[in-house]
């Protein structure tokens, strides 16, 4: 009975990410990557979801897992003949070592999951504000070491000669991937006690759940989806440390504020309207007819939009477009008020 | 090795090397201040603070394009940040009082961002310099010392202010609503303190400390970008959180000392490993940290859950 009602959850983002995915295989190529970029949107957030929406405590630091994993799974994906001329100074093994591109996402994951549980290990033991500061912390550190160690990857410059596989029908499955794992973990037994915990820390102890470590199983399993996402992008666009640092930080976070904090449908919606308007902004920023009226837009619009929408959100309406609540039909029971709460800091 | 270490140390009690890292602390602290002021009385991390520091950047760089003198350029820095942070506090931070402190922190990161971006549209990345303010960035010798005559502002300028802000919090009445405030809001307001206007008498002493820093930040770096202030108003907070914020005091101390330990840093430093400091500056933010998660400066021991 539980397991029945339970489905729409899972079903229902599933088919936003299939309807986005199809509908972007009726566009023209050029309005493709807003779709494909969209559904790696997706990733990065329900990535950031299973972590700040189960916990309640907010992460600054996840957009690191991504790009240690876009940094895995693009260094080791650049052809052996190219490596030379476009990153001369590889450690050994990653100059010797080139895989496909499944494997790649593969190692792209397991090698953000390992960075987020050790990373975890320190930073799970801090709550409130120290929390936050400290995932800062780790993100400007990422940034700051590859950015300028050129033994793991361009440095300074951008990724070039990356197979380009991430097409519409590997971010669709991808997001898919994610969304399910996100599910499967918000089920499971670790899921709720690591939500009892967020809802009432004290009840929480009382009942014999370690807070540290149900947190730290998310922050890794949060850890694993975003190097996953990090290797989708990597496969997408040319990426360099810029583009993976404060800027997609802040999108991600926004997007999922905009959709809701505390549930999977929140994330899902928040990404997808986002990129969603997003797109149609970019479109606008080169001139887009809309009705016989060309609209256009300066450059640098679509952050100030987006930025705006956030704030507005959270000042009208805090707990997002969802409200943070998981997809039900009819919502015929009543429904508690999903609320994140940060303990006492 | 024994070299590497001994030239760092060399370095690290050079004068100029230790004149240079208090002249940042000193402007750090001046951040610390306006942040943990906010803080106090309504529990919110301000992350727009550097942004509001570029605003008024921003004002002086025009200022010093439409060739207004120096004090007028000033008064106009004064006036733009005094009005963003009032607007903010309307707009924003009152609407968010009831919102829980994970709520807020995300919304100030959207204003920041917000402002960053409008900042962008305006005046394109590349930004704009103020060239009249040059003069202060020049050096005076003194013994073997070049030290710039804003270096002198800054301590000088950062001393006056903690005085008179101890002062202020000390010896009137509306210090002392503030101090109540900041330790128990609701007990505060029991008592009579008015919310609103504690909150606005420390939204705008904030401000008066952003717009101080965007005038010692100017000089010293005098192009002015939207991303003016970001790196440093993220190395303040993560000082004032190091200090501990739930004293003005500790949170002012600890946006001294990483201003402190990062001009070291960055003297003291090796060339090539130089690129590094902010690894390191974060690194050693972490460590202190997981020691000392209330701060370093806090009184009595962290915030205890009470099951």
């Amino acid at each position: 009975m539980n397991a029945l009602r339970a489905w729409p959850q899972l079903a229902a983002p599933t088919v936003l990410i299939v309807a986005a995915g199809l509908l972007g295989s009726l566009t023209d190529r050029a309005s493709q990557i807003y779709f494909i970029s969209a559904l790696v949107s997706v990733a990065f957030v329900v990535a950031l979801y299973v972590f700040v929406g189960n916990s309640g405590v907010v992460s600054f630091g996840h957009i690191s897992f991504v790009a240690v994993g876009a940094w895995a799974a693009g260094v080791l994906s650049v052809p052996a003949e190219e490596k030379p001329a476009t990153m001369p100074n590889l450690a050994g093994f990653l100059r010797d070592t080139t895989v496909g591109n499944v494997p790649s996402l593969a190692i792209a994951a397991a090698v953000g999951g390992v960075f987020a549980l050790v990373a975890g290990l320190a930073l799970m033991r801090l709550s409130g504000l120290a929390a936050g500061i400290a995932t800062f912390a780790v993100l400007e550190i990422t940034n700051n070491v590859l950015r300028y160690t050129d033994k793991l990857g361009p440095g300074l410059n951008v990724f070039s000669s990356v197979p380009e596989t991430t097409g519409l029908l590997q971010a669709t499955v991808g997001a898919v991937l994610v969304v399910t794992a996100a599910f499967v973990y918000q089920r499971s037994r670790f899921g709720r006690q690591l939500r009892a915990a967020r809802d009432d820390p004290a009840a929480a102890r009382a009942v014999g759940i370690s807070v540290y470590r149900q947190r730290l199983v998310a922050f890794a399993i949060s850890g694993v989806l975003a190097g996953f996402g990090g290797g989708l992008y990597v496969h997408l666009l040319p990426t360099g440390a810029d583009s993976l640092y404060l800027d997609l930080t802040f999108i991600t976070l926004a997007m999922l504020v905009i959709g809701g904090m505390t549930s999977l449908w929140g994330a899902v919606v928040g990404a997808l309207a986002v990129s969603g308007l997003d797109s149609l902004l970019a479109e606008a920023e080169n001139g887009l007819d809309l009705a016989g009226r060309t609209i256009d837009l300066p450059a640098g619009t679509r952050i100030v939009v987006v930025g705006f929408l956030m704030g507005l959100v959270l000042v009208v309406r805090p707990s997002g477009l969802t409200g943070g609540r998981e997809f039900s039909f009819g919502r015929l029971r009543p429904q508690r008020p999903a609320v994140v709460q940060e303990e006492s800091s | 090795m024994t070299t590497v270490v001994a030239s760092f140390v060399r370095d690290v009690v050079d004068p100029q090397v230790q004149i240079d890292a208090i002249g940042l602390g000193a402007v750090y602290a001046l951040m610390a201040v306006g942040i943990g002021l906010v803080f106090g009385v309504l529990r919110l991390v301000n992350f727009a603070y550097g942004q509001l520091i570029m605003a008024g950047a921003f004002a002086l760089a025009l200022a010093s394009e439409w060739d207004w003198p120096v004090w007028a350029g000033i008064v106009l820095c004064f006036a733009v940040v005094l009005a963003l942070s009032v607007a903010l506090e309307w707009l924003v931070f009152r609407p968010l009082r009831l919102q829980s402190p994970a709520v807020m922190l995300v919304a100030t990161f959207a204003v920041a961002f917000l402002l960053q971006s409008i900042a962008l549209l305006w005046f394109g990345p590349l930004g704009k310099p103020a060239a009249s303010l040059v003069t202060l960035n020049r050096p005076v010798t003194i013994g073997s010392l070049d030290v710039r005559k804003v270096t002198i502002v800054a301590i000088v300028v950062a001393a006056i202010c903690l005085v008179a802000l101890v002062l202020l919090l000390e010896r009137t009445s509306i210090g002392l609503h503030m101090r109540a405030a900041s330790m128990d809001f609701t007990t505060a307001r029991l008592l009579g303190v008015r919310a609103n206007r504690v909150i606005a008498s420390a939204v705008l002493i904030s401000g008066v400390l952003a717009a101080i820093v965007a005038v010692m930040l100017t000089i010293q770096f005098p192009l002015v970008t939207p991303g003016f202030a970001l790196q440093d108003t993220i190395i303040v907070l993560a000082g004032v959180v190091v200090g501990g914020m739930n004293r003005l005091f500790s949170a002012t101390l600890g946006g001294f000392a990483i201003g402190y330990v990062s001009g070291l840093l960055g003297g003291a430093l090796p060339t090539d490993q130089s690129q590094y400091l902010p690894s390191l500056l974060f690194g050693l933010v972490i460590l202190v940290l997981l020691v000392r998660p209330a701060g370093v400066f806090a009184r009595g021991g962290g915030p205890v859950e009470r099951v």
